[in-house]
């Protein structure tokens, strides 16, 4: 017992470095990863896909799968896990978390452009760095997925405007034969530039040791 | 209000001496006009006197001939009243045409330092002439008239989203930092007119109670004031929407303060369990006006379901349910102000969705008309009652309360602020704490408040008013003189005038439902869970009472792309379809950029409205042909559809060409609207209403995405209609082959060949409707919404989607 709390200890130390998160914050993850996994060392999508509250979610499959991307794992490897730790588990949610006021101006752009890789990630499927016309219709439709009846045509058109507005606000000089293959990162960046991602990304991670939460 | 007036200033300028000269004048005689019989109102011996002449002229004939039938008689008191009224308001508005037409003055002046500075003249005019200033500013007409307008005005268009993100923020703000103000100001005041008891004044029968009633009366930051200075400065969305709901909210506590502290000083003493009882009155009286706001705005949201087929008065029953929101709310003695913006914002999502164009265009100009004329006359009253008078003037008084006022604030920003960032994601830097304590502004409401005091309890009275007065003269004028010059030198954020795009109203809505999902895999249940549930609950339910037909299905991200789509069609008729393009939209100068670079018969094919002759469309296919090689390989490259037939590879080369052609001639010809409008179902309302409201026969087809650049589907809207003639079904569209709304290419330009310059016609889809036929209905009723008017350019304000 007490040789895996220290076990514990270290991994929730070094977790602690890479993620950010406090100590507090990381044990109420794990519970709350325990909890998923019904006590097993590793998450699938079931688990994940069986949380009641995200039924209604129209982009649910979307961030299940964020969760087991390899891009977001920042390791440089593409792909995507079957199941998850919680060392990336706690990377995953790492994306979320607000910036502190003692980040410098630096650390601060690197958390924005975290945040949007992630997003970037969650849109380009097929790992090809930019966001396809396809890829982008798709977005627009699971979006209205839960919203009724939604014809295909009209979820089409508005994902064709967003991609003609982010081609003519980022590409305006292109002549009559050039192609817009896709929404680049950078692209994807300046779309974002005067929101102010590092604060409107994020949740509030629990602080205090609440053992309330329930699936 | 004053934003839309900016403009003039440079077109007023141009207009040359002559003009202005004769406004001036214009006004003068006005002024001059309405100072006499506005003094002979309050002397009515005068016509009494006229009319007694008059019957003693007639008794006198009676006993000689029968009366002359008088030809022409003078009778002011039939109509006094109104014709002062009228002279008023008269004299505001032109007041504020004038004003615009002195270039500089507008950009350094505030606009409501001008218009006491006229009410200042204009009392002194009235006085000078012997007569009595009519008591303007007394509480009947300003709480009752005066100030519903604006509050209206504000609450109608309050940008939901950043409010109810900052609402702890400005709750704060709102309730500790006015009851800070009021109990430092009042405090201290009776301290200081407490000290030398060896000379005694004036100030010593001064009271506590009296005193902490002054400082609740005026420590409240007033709506009027900071919106008519605000809307100048064009400060970022956060600190506007601070200040401005503080003021708003803050209501609520100085209408229990002051109604606890004027019961209290006529008793003299005040207990523990009155302040407790003070307290619970605090919370019903805020939370009884919003609860009677919200109730009138449903009410209102329901009423406007049914509305359809008398859309004259719809506006009426916005405007007449929220005056008695507020009249309800005054009846109990609950926060008025809050009830009417409760009323405003529940009820402007539904409203909106249920009302026809025409009636929100209405709804919009007559609340920013109303508020605009009554926020000057506001400021004109000020002026006029200060010449007036009574005054009491008490150097020690004044001085300490001006000064205590802005420490007050500043202590209480600095306090409260560092309070609240330990809370806030987004922390507010000293610059835009300096900013909200700088900004708080006093106004007329704390004076009319001043002017509810009765004599009898209040000996001092007239020394609180001189006190009042002195400090709105302080504030408005050397805080908003000065603030604008301040908020260029902090180099504080200004507002963006960023259009919102389709973009951001897409990753908007994924961003919230992601932070939710994000939440719940979590486990707690954070404020984007509760959101989110509250939007479902709004959809689920609330929708479909207060939605007539069939919008209130209609998802927000398709609201909003349809509300776009309609501007944007209305946008293009207005400006008649020339080479103009609206230029509201930001992406205007790229979207000229793309347009390929032709020679200037090309560039007049750009005007769709326009026809275009037989000679140059010939021009153009030659020149679309040269380009045809390169653009076969685009379609290579882009194809990643799947094409029923694969022409390419069959060699159909000349059926491809003409095609190709033909595309391209289209996209050459479309105007370039930035915001696609697909020949998909969501476009065929817009042509129809453009075509509606355009009135010709000839339409253009809002821009597709030029030139296939964009990996936009060209092919999207030219699916070609199987069955048609000798063309062989190509379907390089992914959409259903039975795109509802495609266009039959291939007979229009066929068509096009023969007919004379018709341009290209673009017929409505015939036959073929199968998705559509639901469409169909929609696009009757929003045919019938969208009745053409060339109403004002896009709001921004108007963007905000409920509960976004």
């Amino acid at each position: 017992m007490g040789a895996s709390q220290t076990h514990s200890a270290y991994k929730y130390q070094d977790l602690m470095t890479k993620t950010g998160f406090s100590l507090e914050q990381i044990k109420n993850l794990h519970y709350r990863f325990r909890q998923l996994s019904e006590n097993n060392e590793t998450l699938s999508r079931e688990n994940l896909e069986n949380i009641k509250d995200l039924a209604d979610n129209p982009i649910k499959k979307q961030i299940v799968e964020a969760f087991f991307d390899k891009r977001n794992q920042h390791q440089n490897e593409m792909g995507s896990f079957e199941e998850i730790g919680f060392e990336q588990f706690v990377m995953v949610m790492s994306h979320f978390r607000p910036p502190t006021p003692k980040m410098t101006e630096e650390e601060k752009l690197a958390m924005r452009k975290d945040k949007l890789h992630f997003l970037f990630n969650m849109h380009d499927s097929d790992n090809d760095g930019k966001i396809t016309l396809e890829e982008y219709r798709k977005v627009v439709e699971e979006l209205l997925s839960m919203s009724g009846d939604i014809e295909k045509d009209t979820a089409r058109g508005i994902a064709d405007a967003a991609m003609l507005e982010v081609a003519s606000t980022n590409v305006p000089n292109m002549g009559p034969d050039d192609y817009y293959e896709g929404i680049t990162f950078e692209h994807f960046e300046q779309m974002f530039k005067e929101v102010e991602m590092e604060s409107r990304m994020h949740v509030r991670f629990l602080d205090v040791d609440t053992r309330t939460i329930h699936s | 209000m004053p934003s839309r007036t900016g403009s003039h200033s440079p077109t007023g300028f141009g207009r040359g001496l002559p003009e202005r000269g004769l406004l001036l004048l214009a006004v003068l005689v006005l002024l001059e006009g309405s100072v006499l019989p506005l003094g002979a109102a309050s002397s009515p011996d005068i016509s009494h006197q006229a009319n007694s002449d008059s019957h003693k002229k007639a008794d006198g004939g009676h006993n000689i001939t029968k009366k002359a039938f008088p030809v022409l008689s003078l009778d002011y008191q039939h109509i006094h009243i109104p014709f002062e009224i009228s002279l008023w308001v008269l004299l505001a508005s032109l007041m504020k045409l004038g004003f615009h037409m002195i270039p500089r003055l507008s950009s350094i002046v505030p606009e409501s330092c001008l218009l006491i500075v006229v009410g200042l003249l204009v009392g002194g005019l009235i006085k000078l002439a012997g007569e009595k200033v009519p008591p303007v500013l007394n509480t009947q007409l300003f709480f009752l008239i005066l100030l519903p307008p604006i509050i209206l005005d504000a609450g109608y268009f309050l940008p939901i989203r950043p409010f109810m993100e900052n609402l702890g923020t400005i709750l704060m703000f709102a309730v500790v930092g006015t009851l800070w103000n009021a109990f430092f100001i009042g405090g201290l005041l009776y301290a200081v007119t407490q000290i030398q008891p060896a000379n005694p004044s004036d100030l010593h029968s001064l009271e506590l109670l009296p005193c902490l009633l002054f400082g609740a009366i005026i420590s409240a930051v007033d709506p009027v004031a900071v919106l008519a200075v605000f809307e100048e400065i064009h400060i970022n969305e956060l600190l506007h929407i601070l200040v401005f709901g503080e003021s708003l909210l803050n209501d609520a506590v100085t209408v229990v303060l002051y109604h606890l502290f004027e019961e209290f000083s006529s008793e003299g003493t005040v207990t523990v369990m009155d302040g407790f009882l003070g307290l619970i009155s605090f919370l019903v009286v805020a939370l009884g006006g919003v609860l009677v706001g919200a109730i009138y705005g449903i009410l209102a949201a329901f009423t406007s379901r049914f509305t359809s087929h008398m859309r004259v008065i719809e506006p009426l029953f916005v405007f007449v349910y929220s005056y008695m929101a507020y009249l309800s709310s005054e009846l109990f003695h609950l926060s008025g102000i809050m009830a009417l913006i409760a009323c405003g914002a529940v009820m402007r999502p539904y409203v909106e969705a249920n009302i026809s164009h025409k009636s929100h265009t209405t709804i919009k100009y007559f609340l920013k008309m109303w508020s605009s004329v009554s926020e000057t006359l506001i400021f004109i009253f000020l002026g006029v009652v200060t010449v007036d008078g009574p005054h009491s003037w008490n150097w020690t008084f004044v001085v300490v309360t001006v000064i205590l006022c802005l420490v007050a604030r500043v202590i209480g920003v600095i306090g409260l602020t560092f309070v609240i960032n330990k809370f806030r994601i987004v922390k507010l830097t000293t610059k835009d704490q300096f900013i909200i304590a700088y900004g708080g502004l006093r106004g007329a409401i704390a004076f009319s408040l001043g002017f509810l005091l009765e004599k009898n309890h209040f000996p001092k009275r007239e020394m609180f008013l001189t006190a009042i007065i002195t400090v709105i003269f302080f504030t408005v004028f050397v805080q908003g003189m000065t603030i604008k010059p301040l908020v260029e030198l902090l180099a504080v954020k200004k507002k963006q005038e960023a259009k919102r795009s389709i973009n951001e109203e897409i990753h908007t809505q994924f961003l919230d439902h992601l932070l939710t999902g994000i939440e719940d895999i979590c486990g707690h249940y954070g404020h984007h869970h509760w959101k989110d549930k509250l939007n479902r609950f709004n959809k689920k339910y609330v929708k479909k009472c207060l939605i007539a037909g069939e919008r209130s299905k209609e998802p927000q991200l398709i609201a909003f792309y349809h509300k776009m789509e309609m501007k944007q069609a209305i946008e293009l008729v207005e400006s008649g379809g020339g080479a103009k393009l609206p230029s509201s939209m930001p992406s205007t100068v790229s979207m000229q950029n793309i347009q390929p670079k032709k020679p200037p018969p090309a560039k007049s094919a750009d005007r769709t409205l326009l026809q275009i002759p037989k000679g140059r469309e010939e021009e153009i296919r030659k020149i679309l042909r040269s380009n045809l090689q390169r653009t076969r390989q685009r379609l290579h490259s882009y194809n990643r559809h799947t094409l029923v037939a694969d022409p390419y590879e069959d060699g159909f080369s000349d059926i491809i060409k003409k095609r190709r052609l033909m595309e391209l001639e289209k996209k050459i010809k479309e105007m370039s609207n930035y915001l696609t409008v697909p020949a998909a179902a969501s476009d065929s309302p817009t042509m129809h209403r453009a075509r509606l409201s355009s009135g010709r026969d000839t339409d253009f087809k809002p821009a597709q995405q030029q030139k296939g650049n964009k990996s936009c589907p060209d092919p999207q809207s030219y699916g070609v209609k199987p069955a048609t003639d000798n063309v062989p079904t190509i379907q390089v569209d992914l959409a259903s082959p039975q795109s509802p709304d495609s266009v039959n290419v291939m007979d229009e330009f066929g068509r096009g060949d023969q007919e004379e310059d018709q341009g290209l016609m673009m017929k409505p889809p015939s036959g073929h409707k199968k998705p559509g036929e639901a469409e169909g209905a929609r696009e009757q009723q929003k045919l019938t919404r969208c009745l053409s008017d060339p109403g004002p350019g896009g709001d921004e304000d108007e963007d905000e989607p409920f509960l976004p």
